[in-house]
């Protein structure tokens, strides 16, 4: 067996944990709205135990910026049912960081199986993408509470490496010409971190509209369908939450865009010229830049600013899964 | 009414609503969507090609997209519109910021407000019984001025306070970073006029000078003077290109391309230099890029009476990545009549199934040169300019090859064959002299093109490029915060220090900065009483973050 079979084993070793954690998360889910239920029966009446969170939440999302400001510095779990601790939220983690290590090896076999930094192709993009996807989560959570988001990320790392096994799989072949600079490593790397904590902001926006649905439907003594959203934070702190990953993003992606710039001067001999792939990055950076002034724009705080946060991150996948593969333009290193 | 007042007033108005962060995002989004059609339609500044194309294959259609810019989107009066407004926008939020911003650069920070009990982090300590206020409030100040911050102190019945401030950087990183935006805006928009780009094609052993008419394509900037072109000479003395020979999945793919240069800079002795494909070369003001390469077989037509009336290495564009290469040979003069040539190069010859000929590796294996020829008005004495790329064979006769009934011209590397109708012969020149038949690595020159590429306002954009991100790192990461200090005498006689903070923009440690405050100045300040009291003293008397006097 040569490195590269033992890097494809390794990744799909990593495919199958990482399923496995997936399920104990959605357990995790299923568990927490059991336990939003229990509280609601011990409070007495279920309405009760929701009105106390109709308070908390409709203060939240009111918009009062001395409140907001307020919060923005708790980032702390302030959920209305307090929930830590369950088997399945800890046997989760601890695939995931299974997972993660067989994909890190599975990553590093096949740099050193090609000789090369193991992101020179679509196949190598999502392989040391989506690691540094799972990688960012790990480190953040290290900071804060995000365990919540485990389906979410296990979710997406599964769908990416299955599409990538699947439908992006070349052998290892050497670097063409084009590819052959220090920039690849920068560059590509850079972005790949910056995709990274665009998902994360990307999952918390989500979650976030979730969150603010569920504090309106409380707010007016409406019934909740998406019960465990009561053990998360409130939307206001998600929405800080997604901010602070997504202005990191950000400055990756500025970086990025500059670092290729710099890349293409060097190779086409002009450092930006509209094509496909350069229009598609600018376009993102746009759109975050869209983002980081919403969040100061009165009126589209909250939902709408998530809104953009979640366009952003679809720009983001649609520039990597459909501008590099069916696009044409001069960024012709899908290897397809 | 007075419709003048009135104009000024609208004028006004359009301004402010101009000028405001909603239109500021509006044009943003804008200008994201109108980034998208050249992403999706073939773009003639990147893809020229493709917009010729597009024409054929969409007849209807394209005129239609045509009327709207829509192969010129970047360069489109809406796009521009677009932009154009935004940073019309950008200037008038950013003047008025930086003129507020200056002023706060010099004011001291704001009167502690009476009660911090509502403020971010607000906490309490007693000081070590003895402490005097106004000692412990100048300790304060000193803690935080060596923290950065910017002090003030404010007496009042009843207390003492220090009000401090600090993270003005914040904002000086967002302005900067929009005046950097501005910046590359005029840049490129002006700068691209100053320079040139031409494009060259040297086959191994030619010299090119920089001069005007030694480009095959050159394209000025508004701008640019051709007198400030420097004519060094610039000779492609040998081009070496390396295949992937032994990774099975990777046969052929190219692995390296050099280009071996002698610049002679005028006035100079001649350098020896590299033009790589990620390595430009960069010399008499000029960046010099290797854009692509291929053969140049080296051809030689002589007439029937022995004399050579043409002799060259004529380039031949790649086909396919096994350089399949198509190229046209045109003999004006010294025949019977005009003949042209249309030629493939197969560099490692195979023949499929059905016969035809094709490349099976890049590299110089089996060579071989196939050529069909054609007589008649070659259509180069009109003046009009013709393409050294293409035959145009409507008005030419063809003798050898498609249904002439005549086989094609099949050369291998040093052989020599007739030409139909008596015109003459051509040779298909071995260029490695001492070539053996089972070695024809070098039988073929091959030549190399260049870009090459004046750009004077490279340096400035790249150093606005750096100041957007550091204008970035700092105007999104630096926090900005106030934080106050008040010492409160007691009924009982102690004394109660009370610290609070206050975001301005985001700020999610705000409030372990305040705590840090507290326990760093309670540690500095000197316990004069017994060591009881200080232990007891270190406690919070409050809890640090109750939720009913937050909301
Ligand atoms: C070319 C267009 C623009 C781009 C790409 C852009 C981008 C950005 C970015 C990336 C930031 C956050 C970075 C930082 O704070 O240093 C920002 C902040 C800001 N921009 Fe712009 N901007 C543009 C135009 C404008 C305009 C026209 C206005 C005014 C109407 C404006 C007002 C602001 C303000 C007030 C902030 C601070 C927001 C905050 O503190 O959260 N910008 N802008």
């Amino acid at each position: 067996m040569n490195l590269n079979d033992l890097s494809i084993m390794s990744l799909y070793s990593a495919m199958a944990v990482y399923a496995l954690a997936f399920i104990a998360f959605a357990i995790d889910l299923a568990k927490r709205s059991a336990a939003v239920d229990a509280a609601g029966q011990a409070a007495g009446a279920p309405v009760s135990g929701e009105a106390s969170g109709a308070a908390s939440g409709a203060a939240g999302s009111g918009g009062s910026t001395l409140t907001l400001n307020r919060l923005s510095t708790r980032i702390n779990n302030d959920a209305v049912t307090p929930y830590s601790h369950s088997a399945s939220l800890r046997v989760g983690m601890s695939l995931t960081v299974l997972a993660a290590a067989l994909h890190l090896f599975a990553t590093l076999t096949r740099g050193i199986a090609a000789d090369r930094v193991p992101w020179a192709n679509m196949y190598e993009f999502a392989m040391t993408g989506t690691l540094l996807i799972v990688a960012v989560y790990l480190i953040v959570l290290i900071r804060v509470d995000l365990r919540f988001l485990g389906t979410f990320v296990t979710g997406l790392v599964l769908v990416l490496l299955g599409v990538a096994a699947v439908s992006f799989y070349v052998e290892v072949a050497p670097l063409p010409p084009a590819l052959q600079s220090a920039w690849l490593v920068i560059h590509v790397f850079v972005a790949s971190l910056g995709t990274g904590f665009f998902a994360l902001g990307f999952a918390l926006s989500f979650v976030q509209l979730l969150q603010f649905r569920r504090e309106s439907l409380v707010a007016d003594t409406r019934p909740v369908r998406l019960r465990f959203l009561a053990t998360l934070p409130s939307s206001a702190t998600l929405e800080n939450l997604a901010y602070r990953v997504n202005i990191i993003g950000f400055i990756l992606w500025t970086f990025t865009l500059m670092a290729g710039s710099v890349w293409a001067e060097q190779a086409w001999g002009r450092y930006w010229g509209w094509d496909t792939k350069e229009v598609w990055t600018f376009i993102i950076w746009v759109i975050y830049a869209g983002y980081i002034h919403a969040r100061a724009t009165r009126g589209w705080r909250g939902s709408r600013s998530a809104w953009l946060s979640i366009v952003g991150f679809a720009a983001v996948m649609f520039n990597f899964g459909i501008v590099n593969v069916f696009f044409k333009g001069l960024h012709a290193y899908s290897g397809l | 009414m007075q419709p003048r007042l009135g104009f000024v007033g609208w004028l006004r108005f359009l301004w402010r609503q101009l000028t405001s962060m909603r239109t500021a995002l509006f044009l943003l989004l804008l200008l994201a969507i109108a980034a998208v059609p050249g992403s999706l339609v073939p773009q003639r500044s990147s893809d020229p090609n493709g917009v010729t194309q597009y024409f054929a294959d969409n007849p209807d259609l394209a005129p239609v997209l045509d009327n709207i810019q829509a192969f010129d989107v970047y360069s489109s009066a809406w796009f521009s519109a677009i932009y154009l407004l935004l940073f019309v926008s950008l200037i008038g939020c950013v003047i008025p910021r930086t003129k507020h911003h200056l002023i706060a650069l010099r004011a001291t920070p704001p009167a502690t407000p009476a009660r911090l009990a509502r403020l971010a982090g607000f906490t309490t300590r007693t000081a070590p019984a003895g402490t005097d206020a106004g000692a412990a409030i100048t300790t304060a100040r000193t803690l935080l001025k060596s923290s950065g911050y910017r002090v003030a102190l404010y007496d009042k019945a009843g207390s003492t306070s220090v009000s401090a401030e600090r993270g003005y950087l914040r904002e000086t990183g967002n302005l900067v970073f929009h005046f950097a935006l501005v910046g590359i805006l005029v840049v490129v928009g002006f700068g691209g006029g100053f320079g040139f780009a031409g494009q060259r094609v040297l086959v191994e052993g030619q010299t090119f000078v920089n001069t005007l008419l030694a480009y095959d394509s050159f394209n000025p900037g508004r701008f640019f003077d051709d007198s400030t072109l420097d004519p060094y000479t610039l000779t492609l003395d040998d081009f070496a290109v390396e295949y992937e020979a032994e990774n099975l999945n990777a046969i052929g793919q190219p692995v390296d391309f050099t280009a071996g240069v002698t610049v002679t800079p005028r006035g100079e002795e001649p350098e020896a230099g590299e033009v790589k494909v990620n390595g430009p070369l960069r010399t008499g003001g000029t960046d010099i890029f290797l854009l692509g390469n291929g053969y140049a077989p080296s051809i030689t037509v002589t007439s029937p009476d022995g004399s050579d009336v043409f002799s060259d290495s004529v380039p031949f564009l790649p086909q396919d990545a096994n350089l399949t290469s198509l190229g046209v040979v045109k003999v004006p003069d010294g025949l019977a009549e005009q003949v042209g040539m249309i030629g493939f190069f197969y560099p490692t010859q195979e023949t499929a199934q059905s016969g035809a000929f094709f490349s099976s590796y890049p590299d110089l294996v089996y060579p071989m040169l196939t050529l069909n020829v054609y007589t008649g008005d070659l259509g180069l004495d009109e003046g009009v300019p013709t393409s050294v790329y293409s035959l145009l064979i409507d008005d030419m006769t063809q003798l050898t090859g498609g249904d002439t009934g005549v086989q094609t011209l099949e050369l291998r590397p040093g052989e020599t064959l007739d030409l139909p109708n008596g015109l003459g012969t051509v040779t298909f020149n071995n260029a490695d002299e001492a070539a053996t038949a089972d070695d024809l690595s070098n039988s073929v020159p091959r030549f190399a093109s260049f870009d090459i590429h004046h750009d004077p306002t490279q340096a400035w954009v790249l150093t606005f490029a750096i100041l957007i991100l550091l204008g970035l790192l700092t105007g999104l990461l630096v926090p900005r915060r106030r934080i106050w200090v008040k010492a409160v005498a007691q009924a009982d006689g102690s004394l109660s220090l009370e610290y609070a903070g206050l975001a301005r923009g985001e700020d999610p440690a705000l409030e372990a900065a305040v705590t840090a405050l507290a326990d760093r100045h309670l540690a500095a300040l000197p316990s004069i009483g017994a060591g009881a009291a200080g232990a007891d003293a270190a406690k919070p008397v409050h809890p640090a973050d109750s939720t009913l006097e937050q909301t």
